[in-house]
């Protein structure tokens, strides 16, 4: 109790720790929104391919002074571009394509940050550090939060029929590959803010846990949204006070957290049955039969 | 009216059909049947513009389909869609009212009272809280004709519609193809059961890689254009069975 109370006075004795709960607290929102579109694509490792791909636009970022989010963007959403290219017009799958890519956007980006100087920074990209933000980092992950808000309510119908169902919105004339490719930019987006939290080889925990874990407790969508955005506030919050407390890396400390909670929700969650029963539903097959008597 | 001019899809170089030409008549209910891999849904997918055609125009009352895709409704064969994912009936059929609403608008109380009327028809109002995954293949199937009916589009095509379904469900499904068919619509049915032509379709298209035959029942199910699409086996005895059953009632 008393390392809480102490988490608790320390964040209103130091301002580096309110900005880096309030930042790992927005970055828990928007991974927590993008990640249930993610999941249900079946996207996983698209979103871990282009959170690896913003590498080199990282390095481009740093080199000639530019703004983190622009160079970052135009890589992911380049690696996600080339994806898509070389899989529709080869004869190769998918995951194949993503691994092709964006393991060569990683190896640029590796040697092109250590052209760009320093070591620590290469350390902080990979691994996050969270406590290090900056004023205009806090901007910047505040304008990402917003932009994720409104794309997800305002095109929430367009991200729900063609996540569930693409070939129907394609018959009704929905331009599906547009949003498909908004989605890999907003994706990008998120990937970029999550990487000052958690670093680039965790961002994908970001997104998919606790996108994972809500969808072990739901089965509507907009339960699943809200629920895997909180479960983002939670791992960030707990993340931050085990690291304050323990003095653990913080990105680690917020991915274990949330992967913690994804392995309790594993056990005890109705839905995943696998302590509780959920109430039985009358089976499929007795349905049909008692129909087929009724009829 | 749904007119198909010139199309050509092919995969791979050698194409399914080259130069098809045919036409699907509202108020009608049209049936397409061929041997697997004759190119049925090929087509179907082709007019959709769901795979790339080589060449060919599609029409729906002289517009082309791009300019009023919205007039579409498709229900696909039944396919690996994701059973868990988290929808229950009632939004799978809100989701067929999103063509007409366009971009930026949210489904409103209009939008779900014609939900719950196409829920209505199909027999389902009491499942409309159920995850699609709980659902019979009978249920799922009727969900996805509901969905089509909140489209309320002009020209419906259903692919091998009745494919594992059971008896009630597929009575359910027939008797809204009729009355849509009354209400004026094109209807298109791609179907495998040739025991079925009689009783359901009032025009046929028989395809083999290119037109066989198409117009009526009548005039197109006749032992030469079965023979010729499928095989004189099949045609012998399909037609020895009509006359038994013929005789016997």
């Amino acid at each position: 109790m008393t390392s809480i109370l102490n988490f608790i006075e320390a964040m209103g004795k130091y301002d580096f720790l309110q900005t880096a709960m309030i930042t790992a607290t927005m970055v828990g929102i928007m991974s927590g929104l993008i990640g249930s579109f993610i999941i249900l694509r079946g996207m996983s490792l698209m979103g871990d391919a282009v959170s690896h791909a913003v590498l080199p636009g990282v390095a481009v970022a740093f080199m000639f002074n530019l703004n983190l989010l622009i160079g970052a963007s135009i890589f992911g959403v380049l690696a996600a571009i080339l994806i898509g290219f070389v899989a529709t017009h080869s004869k190769l799958k998918t995951d194949t394509s993503i691994g092709v890519i964006f393991s060569a956007f990683y190896a640029l980006g590796f040697i092109l940050i250590s052209l760009a100087e320093s070591a620590t920074n290469l350390h902080h990209i990979l691994f996050g550090n969270v406590l290090a933000v900056s004023d205009n980092d806090l901007i910047s992950t505040t304008v990402v939060l917003a932009i994720v808000i409104l794309f997800v309510v305002v095109f929430y119908k367009e991200l729900l029929v063609t996540s569930f169902d693409e070939t129907y919105a394609k018959t009704y004339g929905l331009n599906t590959t547009l949003v498909h490719y908004s989605l890999m930019i907003v994706l990008t987006l998120v990937t970029v803010s999550a990487l000052q939290t958690v670093g680039i080889i965790l961002v994908v925990a970001m997104l998919i846990t606790p996108a994972a874990t809500a969808f072990l407790w739901t089965d509507r969508m907009h339960v699943l949204l809200l629920l895997s955005a909180s479960l983002g506030i939670v791992a960030a919050v707990g993340g931050l006070y085990a690291s304050y407390t323990f003095n653990w890396a913080s990105g680690p400390a917020i991915v274990l957290v949330s992967a913690i909670i994804f392995g309790i929700s594993f056990v005890v969650s109705p839905k995943q049955g696998l302590l509780f029963k959920q109430k039985p539903k009358t089976a499929p097959a007795a349905v049909t039969l008692k129909e087929e008597l009724d009829a | 009216m749904l007119e198909i001019k010139n199309l050509t899809v092919a995969y791979d170089n050698s194409p399914v059909f080259e130069a098809l030409d045919v036409t699907f008549e509202s108020g009608k209910i049209t049936g397409i049947i061929g041997p697997n891999g004759a190119g049925k849904s090929t087509l179907i997918k082709g007019l959709l513009n769901l795979i790339p055609k080589r060449s060919g125009s599609v029409l729906i009352d002289g517009q082309k389909i791009k300019k009023v895709s919205n007039k579409i409704a498709y229900v696909e064969q039944r396919k690996a869609l994701d059973l868990t994912f988290p929808i229950n009936v009632f939004d799978v059929v809100l989701t067929g009212t999103y063509g007409k609403l366009g971009l930026f608008k949210v489904p409103g109380n209009a939008e779900k009272q014609i939900a719950y009327t196409a829920l209505d028809q199909v027999n389902l109002l009491d499942y409309q809280d159920r995850q699609i995954g709980n659902l019979s293949g009978g249920q799922l199937q009727r969900v996805f004709v509901a969905r089509a009916i909140a489209q309320e589009a002009d020209i419906i095509i259903l692919d091998e519609p009745f494919v594992g379904i059971d008896i009630k469900s597929e009575r359910d499904i027939m008797a809204i193809i009729k009355y849509w068919r009354d209400e004026g619509k094109t209807i298109i049915v791609v179907h495998h059961d040739l025991n079925k032509v009689f009783d359901y379709f009032d025009n046929l298209v028989i395809l083999n890689h290119g037109i066989v035959a198409s117009g009526s029942v009548a005039q197109t199910y006749t032992p030469e254009n079965i023979q010729q699409a499928f095989s004189a086996d099949l045609s012998a005895v399909l037609f020895d069975d009509t006359k038994k059953v013929g005789s016997a009632s």
